[in-house]
């Protein structure tokens, strides 16, 4: 074997100190098996379920279900769980048809075989029965500008119309930390003060009929994905087709006018080089906030 | 990730060091892949020499953080599997 290879190779667990390291935590940065980040994986997520109260003995409990890689590891390790400590849950899968062809299609595709494959009943509302609307033909009306929006706001009340059919107490989702993480940042961004204060809770919505929790908040995106990958899960991994460009341009440029008007008194000189300045500022500021707005209007206008 | 590689999932390589190197690594691998195999937009599936961003590499079933990321050696049969971690969860 070549030389990296004997180091991957003699590279032990840090945990059991048997197996070979597959994998190194971002979470931890500890190098540990296989079997060891199955065991550490699940048991964390057990302990913010228990820490948290999230759940209690009889509930029913609606996953949200898109087929993606989040969802279809909670739908897993939320069954494996209930059955392993005994919370006493009823579960059921909920997904949104949103009705773009070329995603949506194929990823429902997915959710039905989770159905078969973890033995949880699924329920799915389309926008089209909810609404009257399709995403295809709302894009069509309005282009690609603010569909995100409008995409987000529908799934929000279709979630919450899907989960009073199945007469669930309370909705699960798979928001990880990184999600949250970008929801704090894009919140900063648009200083959404209100936003900011509720955006990390672990469950929201207590004071109305359907409650939400994230039991995956303190769960790393990378080992979501790589105990996916591990188990080899069945999901759907590809971008919405829908996914428009940032528009956060004119609203960020028209901010910096807002608190700079002296850049509009000044000499040109002056104004010019502040300009630049601001400019450059931005570019830099709406490159890392073009992903971030996608996933606030698309995943966490919940929050 | 996948149709930026005209959809195919799983591609056979067979490939050799350049200039007469001892060594193939996974930085090596890169540009290979980037000039040979990507159709439209390696900017999605690159950024610089490594890959972009969210993306995550494992050989023969173990992260590559373990062997050495770009300087990691391939050698025959080996299996590399690139993963997007950027989707909708």
């Amino acid at each position: 074997m070549a030389e990296n290879h004997k180091k991957a190779a003699g590279r032990l667990c840090y945990l059991c100190n048997q197996r070979r390291a597959a994998l190194k935590r971002p979470k931890t940065l500890e190098q540990i098996c296989r079997e060891c980040f199955y065991e550490v994986f699940e048991e964390e997520i057990h302990q913010v379920i228990v820490k948290n109260q999230l759940f209690k003995p009889g509930e029913r409990i609606a996953i949200g279900a898109s087929g993606g890689k989040d969802s279809t590891v909670l739908a897993y390790v939320l069954s494996e769980l209930n059955r392993r400590h005994n919370y006493g849950l009823d579960l059921f899968l909920l997904s949104v048809d949103e009705g773009i062809t070329g995603y949506r299609d194929d990823s429902l595709e997915t959710v039905k075989r989770n159905e078969i494959q973890y033995g949880l009943p699924l329920k799915i509302v389309s926008y089209k029965d909810l609404y009257g609307w399709t995403m295809d033909e709302i894009v069509k009306m309005i282009g690609l500008k603010n569909n995100c929006t409008f995409c987000g706001v529908f799934r929000r009340q279709a979630l919450d119309r899907g989960a009073a059919l199945l007469k669930v107490d309370k909705l699960v989702t798979g928001h990880n930390a990184d999600d949250i993480a970008e929801t704090v940042l894009l919140n900063i961004l648009r200083g959404d003060i209100a936003r900011l204060s509720r955006c990390t809770s672990i469950t929201t919505g207590e004071d109305g009929p359907i409650p939400r929790c994230k039991p995956f908040k303190y769960t790393y995106e990378k080992e979501i994905v790589m105990y996916a990958y591990f188990k080899r899960l069945d999901y759907f991994s590809t971008e919405c087709t829908t996914l428009s460009p940032f528009f956060l341009g004119c609203n960020l440029l028209l901010f910096c006018f807002i608190i700079f008007p002296s850049c509009l008194l000044r000499d040109v000189g002056t104004w010019c080089l502040k300009f630049v300045s601001i400019n450059w500022i931005l570019y830099k500021l709406l490159s890392l906030s073009a992903s971030i707005h996608r996933v606030f209007c698309c995943r966490h206008i919940f929050t | 990730m996948q149709f930026i590689f005209d959809s195919v999932k799983i591609h056979n390589l067979n490939v050799s060091p350049k200039n007469g190197a001892d060594k193939f690594t996974m930085k090596d691998l890169l540009v290979w892949v980037r000039t040979n195999l990507i159709k439209e937009r390696p900017e999605m599936f690159m950024k610089g020499d490594s890959v972009r961003p969210g993306g995550l590499v494992l050989v023969n079933d173990c992260d590559w953080e373990h062997s050495g990321q770009l300087d990691t050696n391939l050698e025959e049969k080996d299996l590399v599997v690139f993963i997007s971690t950027l989707h909708g969860g």
